[in-house]
């Protein structure tokens, strides 16, 4: 179990990590989710040993490794960019960590060949890492790291440089591979669907706090507060300003409904209501609703990303199908007022929809 | 990323397939002659003329030299290359040189190779400054340091010996090193160093099995110009020798013998000076683009 107790990180006057606490058991899946910037790659070096913190302490299956340098600790680390040593080969390269531990030849060649069929590097051994494509770079590192059978495997957005075909498919192995080696498996990552899909538990990052964590769906569905709500949602979540006043919320610019069952036991005030942009929809389907001016569309194929402005506040809603509408309409855009996220002035979540389908 | 796979051959010429060389073979097809063409002939036969007197009165006895003007020896004799190859006062001024001037590469690039790691990876109080300060010891002309050298060396009864040649000419080539490998260093990702620590690597074992083999162009560039700065520099070497260590530019200083100037003699010695540049810039050519943009490519 790899332990993190009040850590913080100061780099200048900068504040990169600020007061993190986190429980990351063994053979776990752990997500750390969060936009540029939000210190995902400082908490990451920080669980490494590649940095120490200004205060608090990391504890590894109960010893205090603060301080440790990488070199002591037995950790893996893949990076975003394909690091590899360029002037080995690819063979060399994934068997460099057992050569330093000084391993047997026949054990070092046997978990080389295993790691490079499981990735897929078998005919590449021969080659240096300059000569192969972006895709085969990164398998190399991540082969490095599995060959390593460290107890955390840190990968800062492994996939992020990799075109979608290839992120997609080493998305469904990567969690598969290392689960068998039963390390602590931490991956950072800026989209919040990659986060769905690892599954696991997610660490939601933001400006160097952790905002929340917990089962990754459980942080998606019922969000602690708003930061965390903001960060986990692609598009980005609408929130809009509402008063409720007996059974009804009501806001500007025409936004009046009656709350769903699960709110109405909320006292009466201003509160700040959420909604996913896949939530609304064009037309009146819904009861709650309100008119938006059309600023942009963008169509992906199967849906369309509608941009707008409803009263000083930007809009995104994500409908289904490919729908006509032109900059500069007003369009009317309606929700279920059971599928909303309610959070009280101070951005506290104080309502989220009992089941929500991710 | 990969910024050291640009570094392999930067400073190659463009593809013989290139729209410009198909367009030159073409035109040399149809035999028309480009009058812009004569701009860079002149420019390098003007560069060479002087190479090539040199070497045309290596090759003439003392009488045609000072005779009638002639284009190329009418007699040619190998006799002033003779002269150097067993007269050890000639051919020890170039064992002199070299054994100098390799101790110095080898100094400046040992000692530049921590000092560039240290300003491409840390950052210390000063550093930009200091880094800067290293190259202005570059622009004081080497006079002004002969007098203290000469003192200084003097103190220590070093003068006249190789290693005396080779320090000093460390005031000049040690920045200039730095300067060179550190621009090789920072073309190198900082991941790559961490990686390493992950892996398990220690420092030294890191820094002499990863490191070095991806900077080793740089290495072989900064060992270039300390080369031909070491090799041509004539004021510090003279002051710092005597006789053991004397360096081939000295001698060739002082060739007023009882018969007169030894014309011939130094021209063979001019030409075999030129020698070793030409070599050693042979095994830097695809790098030597960079190394004067100090590895900042």
């Amino acid at each position: 179990m790899l332990e993190l107790i009040n850590v913080s990180r100061r780099v200048g006057a900068e504040d990169h990590i600020i007061d993190v606490s986190l429980q990351l058991q063994r053979g776990s899946i752990n997500v750390l989710l969060g936009p540029t910037l939000a210190g995902k790659t400082s908490l990451m070096r920080l669980m490494a040993g590649l940095d120490a913190p200004t205060s608090g302490k990391v504890v590894m299956d109960g010893k205090d490794v603060t301080g440790v340098p990488v070199r002591k600790r037995n950790v893996a680390m893949v990076y975003q960019q394909f690091i590899n040593y360029p002037t080995l080969t690819v063979y060399e390269n994934i068997a460099s960590p057992m050569r330093v531990a000084g391993r047997p030849k026949a054990e070092i060649d046997a978990a080389v060949k295993k790691a490079a069929d499981l990735l897929q590097m078998t005919p590449y051994l021969g080659r240096t890492p300059l000569n192969l494509s972006g895709g085969q770079q990164q398998r190399t590192a991540l082969a490095r790291a599995l060959v390593k059978n460290a107890d955390v495997v840190l990968l800062d957005e492994p996939l992020a440089n990799l075109d979608y075909k290839l992120r997609e498919e080493l998305r469904e192995e990567l969690p598969k591979i290392f689960a068998e080696t039963g390390a602590i498996f931490v991956y950072a990552t800026t989209e919040p669907h990659e986060a769905l899909l690892l599954g696991g538990q997610t660490a939601t990052l933001s400006k160097g706090r952790v905002t929340q964590f917990g089962e990754t769906t459980a942080v998606y569905r019922r969000p602690a507060d708003l930061l965390t709500a903001t960060t986990f949602s692609d598009p980005p979540l609408n929130v809009l300003a509402a008063e409720k006043r007996g059974q009804r919320f009501s806001g500007a610019g025409g936004v009046d409904f009656a709350a769903a069952p699960a709110h109405a036991g909320l006292g009466d005030g201003r509160y700040r209501i959420g909604v996913r942009p896949h939530r609304l929809e064009l037309g009146t389907t819904h009861a709650a609703g309100f008119d938006a001016r059309v600023t942009l569309t963008e169509v992906t194929g199967s849906e369309t990303y509608i941009h707008a402005t409803h009263v000083g506040t930007d809009i995104i809603a994500l409908v289904h199908g490919v729908r006509r509408v032109d900059a500069g309409d007003t369009v009317h855009l309606s929700f279920d007022p059971a599928e909303i996220l309610v959070f009280g002035e101070d951005g506290s979540a104080v309502a989220a929809p009992a089941a929500m389908a991710a | 990323m990969s910024d050291h796979a640009t570094t392999a051959h930067p400073s190659l010429p463009g593809a013989a397939h290139s729209e410009t060389a198909i367009a030159a073979r073409s035109r040399m097809k149809t035999g028309h002659f480009r009058w812009k063409a004569l701009i860079p002939i002149v420019y390098i036969l003007f560069l060479l003329l002087p190479i090539y007197w040199l070497v045309n009165m290596s090759f003439k006895t003392n009488q045609e030299i000072l005779g009638a003007l002639t284009l190329w020896p009418t007699n040619p004799t190998l006799h002033n290359y003779r002269v150097i190859f067993t007269d050890p006062s000639w051919y020890m001024g170039y064992v002199n040189s070299i054994i100098y001037v390799v101790m110095n590469m080898v100094i400046s690039v040992a000692v530049a190779l921590p000092a560039a790691y240290a300003f491409s990876r840390y950052r210390f109080l000063g550093d930009k400054h200091l880094f800067f300060w290293l190259l202005t010891n570059r622009m004081a002309p080497p006079a002004v340091f002969a007098l203290p050298f000469f003192q200084l060396y003097s103190a220590f009864g070093l003068i006249d010996t190789h290693i005396a040649v080779a320090l000093a000419h460390c005031l000049f080539n040690v920045p200039l090193a730095v300067w060179i490998l550190e621009g090789f260093m920072s073309g190198v990702p900082k991941e790559i160093d961490e990686t390493a620590y992950i892996d398990g690597y220690s420092f030294p074992k890191f820094f002499f099995k990863i490191f070095t083999p991806l900077i080793a162009s740089g290495i072989g560039v900064a060992a270039f110009f300390c080369f031909m700065f070491s090799w041509v520099e004539l004021l510090i070497a003279r002051t710092l020798t005597v006789t053991d260590a004397k360096p081939i530019s000295a001698i060739m200083t002082r060739t007023v013998s009882a018969s007169g100037m030894d014309w011939g003699v130094l021209a063979a010695a001019g030409a075999l000076t030129i020698i070793p540049g030409a070599i050693v810039i042979w095994f830097v050519r695809n790098y030597i683009a960079k190394g004067f943009a100090l590895g900042r490519v």
